[in-house]
């Protein structure tokens, strides 16, 4: 590229600290019998260690996948610790209780567990390494009747939810990753919200690996009764490190009829080095079920750490007249790799679903559109507008769009639109000329390339996605 | 204010500019005209810091100060403007997006602090209004769509929103309606005081009934072979570029 692009400087992942505390940690290696300890030391009733062996025969007989456009050494899943857990004071009942190393991490990353500092308006549920170390505002919600916990707190006290729900959306064969979670998490969050409440503010999950050769698999399920309304935030970091860590999640969101979740994720985990090395493995499951009539699920993300991504927040459009909607910005840059996109299968009638890709590709990242449009034969009028950009900086970065769609009822409507540019030599000069240094040129119209998206975040969380663009951006061009 | 000595300029071995000089003063306004291609947009290229495969030699001094050795960006803050020939499109980002991060990086090296928010909305919609642009400007995508005349139009108007000493204005005029140009020229004729100076690229005699010049110049063949007052480009007008080139 240009002189005028090249002399930008290199910003550090500003969350790679490591925090000491004392942790238990299982010793690395995954068995049947590693899973009965991790169902034991959580507590949990028959069923759910049942279920998780279930996971487990049928992960064996699973192989990791490789169709996406991803390269990276082979996983040895026997090096990977499958429990770490601060160690607490058994059960956590006051943030007081919690080792202040840890409130200390979490106020280092600009989240205060601490209700009475917080912003109006968000409650959250911080997951450290596996295991769930606060929730905040419980009471507050539990007034209204919604359950906002730890997954572990959730298997305790309302096992019924849990048997009901989990795996309906994801089943424990579901893929490689998912068979593995399902066999081996260990924490996530829990959300309930019963008939016709809607959610005072927005519930929050900040995930956080901190230990060494840990795996975290957390399982985060969503319910949202008839008529009611959710928004949630989910943030992720993690400290810099050498190897890779993996990071297989699962979160299942289930609406009920005229129900609306609304998921948001701003995801910074270590994305590795300049030259590629270390950084988060994040191969996760999410995907959200329309099962009643007019419901609504919502995914926004941002995605701009991982030294690998391989998500595709999907959504089952199963109820009449319900609508899905996928809104995602992913940055890639260095040696970073994103294969990522959506899953819209229409099953009900009249439903709709809208897919807004806007992938950023920098250095030698490499980001992948892989969507999916599906309507099935008894799905009448369904409607898909799918929009899916690219914007490219520097030479050595690449973009690709892989978009499958497969129509069985020719009542439907789909529309695909793609387009992949790069910013130009002439935008920075005029941008220069206006008194912009050419970080701020750039920054500015990745923004308006982002517009689209951020405008789907919740205020705060679209303030923060925009700084960390810029940050991920940093020494982008060249 | 500024001054160009022995500026020559080259692309890939192509001499585009040779041996200019110019010296222009606070209150002036000076006038380069010239056939297609002689080099008028390049030269105003290098004045706002264009590098891009361009060799450069000579002096160019803006305010006392070496302008070559500077970014473009700092050419901006010093007070220089360059109103483009061709302004570009940036899609998704909105004019006044780009209006307010301009006069706050500006209003930054100056030590001052970002403007408010309502406080720049009232200003840009004064200026706008001067201008005689429609306010829905300021929230379409950055030249975006923009006819050829609401391009320039949209140049007037960063140049009176962010206030320069010296603004190079590179055909102006042309592709505006005669309303527009009216507009364009009153806004010129507005932004000049005795502590700015401007220096106008153009084609055509008519801006310069609004906009008197002090100085006309000939560029032909990347050289500036006449100059003279206003009168001389009525002369180019009626004579066209071949009697300043035979005359030499
Ligand atoms: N990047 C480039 N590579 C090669 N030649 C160039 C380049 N830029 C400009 N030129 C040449 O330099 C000469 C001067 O161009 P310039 O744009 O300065 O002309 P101009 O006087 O502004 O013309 P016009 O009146 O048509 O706007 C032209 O012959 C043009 O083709
Ligand atoms: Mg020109």
């Amino acid at each position: 590229m240009s002189t005028a692009l090249h002399h930008l400087l290199d910003k550090e992942y500003q969350h790679g600290f490591v925090t000491q505390i004392d942790s238990d940690t299982l010793p690395c290696g995954l068995s049947e019998d590693v899973i009965k300890i991790i169902s034991a030391k959580k507590n949990e009733p028959e069923f759910l260690l049942q279920w998780r062996l279930k996971a487990y025969r049928a992960w064996l007989k699973m192989s990791e996948p490789h169709w996406a456009n991803l390269k990276y050494d082979p996983i040895d899943y026997q090096k990977i610790s499958y429990y770490s857990a601060p160690k607490l004071k058994k059960q956590v009942k006051s943030l007081e209780e919690i080792d202040p190393e840890i409130l200390k991490t979490y106020e280092k990353l600009g989240i205060s567990l601490r209700e009475q500092q917080h912003l109006a308006g968000v409650a959250v549920d911080a997951v450290f390494d596996s295991v769930s170390v606060a929730t905040t505002f419980k009471e507050k919600l539990s007034e209204l009747g919604i359950v906002f916990c730890s997954f572990s707190e959730a298997v305790q006290t309302h096992p019924h939810l849990i048997q009901l729900y989990l795996g309906t959306v994801v089943s424990q064969g579901d893929n490689f990753f998912a068979a593995l979670n399902s066999a081996v998490f260990t924490d996530g969050s829990f959300v309930y919200v019963p008939k016709n409440v809607r959610c005072p503010m927005e519930l929050s999950t900040y995930f956080r690996i901190n230990a060494a050769n840990t795996g975290q698999f957390e399982r985060t399920l969503i319910i949202a009764d008839e008529g009611s309304y959710v928004s949630y935030l989910e943030g992720c970091t993690a400290p810099k490190r050498d190897e890779n860590q993996l990071h297989a999640a699962i979160v299942e969101l289930i609406a009920l009829k005229d129900a609306h979740i609304k998921y948001s994720t701003v995801q910074n985990w270590y994305p590795g080095d300049k030259e590629g090395k270390g950084g988060i493995f994040n191969f996760v499951t999410k995907r959200g079920l329309c099962r009643g009539e007019n419901s609504k699920i919502s995914w926004t993300q941002v995605e701009t750490g991982s030294a690998i991504t391989w998500k595709y927040p999907s959504v089952i459009l199963k109820g009449d007249h319900s609508v899905g909607e996928f809104y995602s910005v992913a940055v890639t840059h260095h040696h970073q790799q994103a294969d990522t996109g959506t899953k819209m299968i229409h099953i009900g009638k009249n439903t709709k679903s809208t897919i807004i890709s806007k992938g950023i590709s920098a250095g030698k990242g490499q980001n992948t559109y892989r969507g999916k449009v599906q309507i099935l034969k008894k799905s009448e009028n369904a409607r898909n507008y799918t929009q899916c950009d690219s914007l490219l900086l520097g030479s050595q970065c690449g973009a690709h769009t892989f978009p499958f769609i497969d129509v069985k009822n020719e009542t439907a409507q789909v529309e695909h639109e793609a387009s992949t540019c790069k910013i130009s030599e002439d935008q920075l000069f005029y941008c220069r000329q206006r008194g912009l240094s050419v970080e701020d040129a750039i920054s500015m119209i990745v923004h308006g390339f982002c517009k689209t998206v951020f405008k789907e975040l919740p205020m705060e969380f679209a303030v923060e996605a925009q700084k960390l663009l810029g940050i991920s951006l940093e020494g982008a061009v060249g | 204010m500024l001054e160009i000595k022995n500026l020559c300029v080259s692309i890939e071995n192509k001499e585009i500019l040779k041996n200019i000089n110019l010296k222009i003063r606070a209150g002036e306004v000076h006038v380069v005209m010239g056939p297609n291609g002689s080099g008028k947009s390049t030269l105003a290229s290098i004045l706002a810091g264009k590098t891009q495969g361009y060799d450069v030699t000579g002096d160019v001094f803006f305010k006392e100060k070496n302008l070559l050795m500077m970014s473009s960006e700092n050419r901006s803050h010093e007070g220089l403007f360059l109103g483009f020939q061709y302004p570009v499109e940036i899609p998704g980002v909105t004019n006044i997006y780009l209006l307010k991060a301009a006069l706050n990086a500006k209003r930054k090296t100056q030590g001052l602090p970002e403007v408010d928010a309502m406080d720049f909305l009232k200003l840009v919609k004064e200026k706008i209004r001067a201008i005689g642009m429609e306010t829905d400007f300021l929230s379409r995508a950055v030249n975006a769509g923009f006819s050829g005349g609401e391009k320039k139009q949209n140049e007037i108007l960063q140049m009176t929103v962010l206030e320069p000493n010296l603004a190079v204005l590179d055909e102006i005029d042309s592709g505006l309606d005669i309303d527009a140009l009216k507009r364009v020229s009153q806004g010129i004729t507005a932004f000049m005081r005795p502590d700015r100076a401007l220096l106008l690229i153009t084609h055509y005699q008519r801006l310069l009934d609004y906009v008197k010049p002090d100085y006309v110049h000939v560029l032909v063949n990347g050289q500036l072979v006449k100059s003279g007052d206003h009168r001389l480009a009525i002369d180019l007008e009626t004579k066209g570029y071949a009697w300043v080139s035979n005359e030499k």
